[in-house]
């Protein structure tokens, strides 16, 4: 290993800041679009179940008027 | 607004690569990708980054600053390539009418303006230690600015017009004068002086150390593996918001298969 230590490996020889800062917006971003990928996906099965609750209210509806 | 009608046009034989092209079918083959893809990209990130910060050396002229290529170079790549990718299917999309087409270029603008934004962030981090300055007005990082600023017009048409259907034709029509400017960012260091360096690798040769490019394309594979998981699992949530009263979604979401 060509570090020897963590804190050589966090240091990146003095260029620790640079890369860290670069990597951890790449890893923020990528988390980022997962969580709200899964989010509006949550959203928008809720959104199908309530198209299809109000379709069957809608039928129920039609029903009684008939 | 009719959005009941699922059944696609490409049913009863024909050629079987536009069967997919049907909301319904795409949705759980799409579904099936979006792991395995996931997985490969995973699994690639891992290696790629062992072999960049493990197995590499330190570089003798930009010492361990220069590891930043492991992220800047692919997702460079991957701006250009999604953009080229997502005019495509907006192109197909406005010759066919097709739906998918257009969802396939609206599920990947997001991913590629969030390429294009860390290519740019880790190009400012990188140019400070190398160049002096986290930013310049040259030929490379302004085609770059403009492609982040193209797939945010994208996104922004898409989202500024109610009726979808036009909303996909306007924004297809976006995408594809904005294929221009690839190009211009591919050729940018060759057309004029600049300061960001020429092509390390291209067809027919690198003059990047071996382990240094080995971990580069592996990372480059890795992000282009997680592209594709991404849009695909973005295109499923565009169709569940588009096909949201079709019958065959309702049935699936109500049998917990979505």
């Amino acid at each position: 290993m060509q570090w020897g230590s963590l804190e050589n490996f966090l240091e990146m020889g003095g260029y620790g800041f640079f890369v860290w800062s670069s990597y951890g917006m790449c890893v923020a971003i990528v988390v980022a679009e997962l969580v709200m990928g899964r989010a509006r996906r949550r959203r928008a099965l809720a959104e199908v179940a309530r198209e299809s609750q109000l379709a069957a209210q809608r039928a129920v509806a039609a029903q009684g008027r008939s | 607004m009719n959005t009941v009608a699922t059944r696609p046009a490409s049913e009863g034989g024909g050629f079987s690569l536009f069967r997919y092209a049907a909301p319904h079918l795409f949705y759980p083959l799409a579904g099936k990708l979006v792991p395995l893809f996931a997985v490969l990209a995973t699994v690639l990130a891992a290696i790629g980054l062992y072999m960049g910060f493990f197995v590499a050396p330190t570089d003798f002229q930009q010492g361990d600053s220069y590891r930043i290529i492991f992220i800047h170079v692919p997702t460079a790549w991957m701006a250009m390539f999604l953009y080229l990718v997502m005019a495509f299917w907006a192109a197909i999309g406005l010759a066919f009418n097709t739906r998918l087409s257009m969802i396939m270029a609206h599920s990947l603008a997001p991913t590629g303006a969030l390429m294009a934004f860390i290519a740019l962030w880790t190009g400012a981090f990188w140019g400070r230690p190398t160049w002096g300055t986290y930013w310049v007005w040259d030929a490379r990082l302004t085609s770059t600015l403009i492609l982040l600023f193209l797939y945010l017009g994208y996104i922004g048409l898409q989202a500024a017009i109610d009726d979808t259907r036009r909303a996909d034709k306007a924004s297809a029509v976006l995408a594809l004068v904005g294929v221009v400017n690839v190009p211009i960012i591919y050729f940018s260091v060759q057309w004029w002086n600049t300061l960001h360096q020429g092509a390390s690798v291209k067809p027919g040769g690198s003059t990047m150390a071996t382990v240094m490019l080995t971990a580069m394309m592996i990372m480059v594979f890795a992000f282009w593996m997680y592209c594709i998981a991404i849009a695909l699992y973005r295109a499923r949530v565009l169709i569940l918001e588009r096909e949201k009263r079709a019958q065959w979604v309702a049935e699936m979401v109500a049998a917990g298969k979505a």
